[in-house]
């Protein structure tokens, strides 16, 4: 199918909205009634036809606003994109490894061009047509890694891999559930994570490092993590908490329908071949609770994830003091009957809401 | 007592050491305030240590300068502050050969902050020791403005650059040397706690 691209904002007047097409193929990430911790990875080669896990980087109807909110975030803040000096080569293996793989999933958006070294490449919908030499950094605008994830939805951390160990030491993020990666450069996977609640007792970040060390090229992987954010605003940065925190506080009975966004991220992790740095895309989607409860298995179940979340989390995720409000809305769309197994919508097998 | 033990902490925070006297033809100590006394104890250990040293000091208001100058180490210089004394910190570290030594000394200000310049002169960690002393206050970045607020004792506390009242969030950062600082009324504006004194 040929994607709509929305013309829409994740700021000011927030006219960012999901089609029914967005909203059937949203990443739902609870696949049971509840919800804990896990190193939840499997495997990143595909998926349902249409589903966000399908190509290995989804372009959805979002993609040409979420690229303008980045462009206005890096306008204001050019520290959202940073590498250090050695991870040149790192930004390299992501142009081409995002290149070659959208070129291929979306033939009739991007192309790619090789004769060599000379490279043309050419995005259609952000009418870009560009002809440069891969690994000469002369022949670009700006750095490599920042080139092509001006033009690629989600946040990316590139990870360097020395001593049995993963280092944050590049990324892009402007669309971050708070945290900064300006703050966090340069460190390890466990004390970016260091804010964490739980999970470090739990061993949880002892497993993820051990499985991440050894992803090999070609086999890459996914997992998705969520939290909550009021308003679909993308750039949940610490650095503009001053800013938007006040927004935690709008919540009505009567708006939370609209306002109260799940926010979920896609999180992939590629092999790259000539620095062999990993690549952690932490893709963003957002969606609005009264979308959420058009498909009931989704609205039942969301009701009993937030119901019944450890206190813990709920503060870590920031949204404990919103949650007796969401627990009224969502209630309404809880009946009490169960819920299939897995993430999936399941609209046609699923009974409507009995009450 | 100069001595102050941690609590448990996060996996992003240093931990501290003992100095202790190694083998090696020159070694530089650096220091503020109650650090002395922890190169006082270095130097009852080992009394041909000194004769190969260079101390750096910064005194932040005590008067241990005399002592240490009593040690007679083979160079000595007091500053009137870090900053002040940081290039002729770089200037040491650029000329030092294999095997130099590098003690570090006091608030955890000073010694993350030395510690980076040591590890971008390629001293390897191994070479490197830490001991804290003194003062538990922290280096804080403002998360917001980036801006640098020292020797924070309390939690909130204003930043000094932008105004805003931040809380201290146990995350440290090796690279800036210093914890972060994040906005606390942001959800409730005005709506600031008493700040507490650190670890109380």
């Amino acid at each position: 199918m040929t994607i709509q691209f929305n013309n829409e904002t994740f700021r000011d007047d927030y006219s960012f909205r999901n089609s029914d097409w967005a909203i059937k193929r949203f990443p739902f990430p609870f696949h049971e009634d509840s919800y804990m911790y896990s190193v939840n990875m499997e495997q990143h080669r595909g998926g349902p036809e249409g589903s966000v896990y399908e190509k290995r980087f989804d372009v959805d109807e979002h993609y040409l606003s979420e690229m303008q909110d980045r462009a206005i975030v890096l306008a204001e803040d050019p520290l959202r994109c940073q590498s250090l000096p050695h991870m040149t080569l790192a930004g390299w293996d992501t142009l081409e490894l995002i290149m070659v793989s959208k070129s291929e999933d979306y033939p009739e958006l991007f192309e790619l061009h090789r004769d060599g070294n000379r490279w043309r490449w050419v995005n259609k919908p952000m009418k870009i047509d560009h002809t440069f030499t891969f690994l000469d950094e002369t022949t670009l605008p700006c750095g490599p890694l920042e080139y092509i994830t001006r033009q690629t939805q989600g946040d990316f951390a590139v990870l360097d891999q020395r001593d049995e160990m993963l280092w944050m030491d590049a990324g892009m993020v402007t669309t971050q559930a708070d945290w900064s990666l300006d703050f966090d450069i340069g460190m390890n996977f466990f004390e970016w994570h260091a804010p964490v609640p739980l999970a470090h007792e739990m061993g949880i970040f002892k497993r993820a490092l051990k499985f991440l060390l050894n992803v090999q090229q070609g086999a890459p992987a996914r997992r998705l993590n969520w939290t909550m954010t009021v308003n679909p605003l993308l750039d949940t940065s610490p650095e503009n908490y001053h800013k938007w925190g006040i927004q935690k506080t709008t919540l009505t009975p009567e708006n939370i329908g609209a306002k109260q966004h799940l926010r979920v991220e896609l999180q992939t992790f590629f092999r790259l071949p000539r620095s062999n740095a990993l690549l952690f895309p932490i893709r963003c989607y957002l969606i609005a609770f009264q979308d959420i409860v058009t498909v009931p298995k989704w609205g039942r179940r969301l009701h009993r994830v937030v119901r019944d979340l450890p206190e813990e989390l709920a503060t870590y995720k920031g949204f404990i003091a919103n949650r007796p409000v969401m627990l009224d809305y969502l209630s309404q769309y809880d009946d009490g009957l169960p819920t299939s197994p897995g993430v999936w919508p399941d609209l046609e097998t699923e009974p409507p809401l009995a009450k | 007592m100069s001595k102050f033990q941690f609590p448990e902490s996060i996996a992003s925070r240093p931990v501290y050491g003992t100095l202790e006297p190694r083998p090696g033809k020159a070694h530089l100590m650096i220091a503020d305030a109650e650090g002395a006394e922890a190169i006082l104890e270095l130097a009852s250990q080992d009394a041909a240590l000194m004769a190969k040293t260079h101390i750096i000091y910064i005194p932040k208001g005590t008067d241990f300068s005399e002592k240490l100058r009593a040690l007679k180490p083979a160079q000595f210089y007091e500053g009137p502050s870090y900053d002040a004394s940081v290039q002729r910190i770089q200037k040491v570290l650029g000329d030092a050969h294999m095997g130099l030594q590098v003690y570090l000394a006091g608030t955890e200000g000073l010694m993350g902050q030395a510690m980076n310049e040591a590890v971008s002169a390629g001293i390897p960690a191994s070479a490197i020791q830490t001991e804290h002393r003194g003062s538990v206050a922290r280096r804080m970045q403002c998360v917001h403005c980036k801006g640098i607020t020292e020797d924070v004792v309390t939690d909130p506390f204003v930043c000094s650059h932008c105004g805003l009242n931040l809380f201290v969030r146990d995350h440290y950062s090796r690279r800036l040397a210093a914890f972060q600082g994040v906005c606390i009324d942001a959800e409730d504006p005005g709506n600031v706690p008493e700040p507490v004194e650190l670890y109380k």
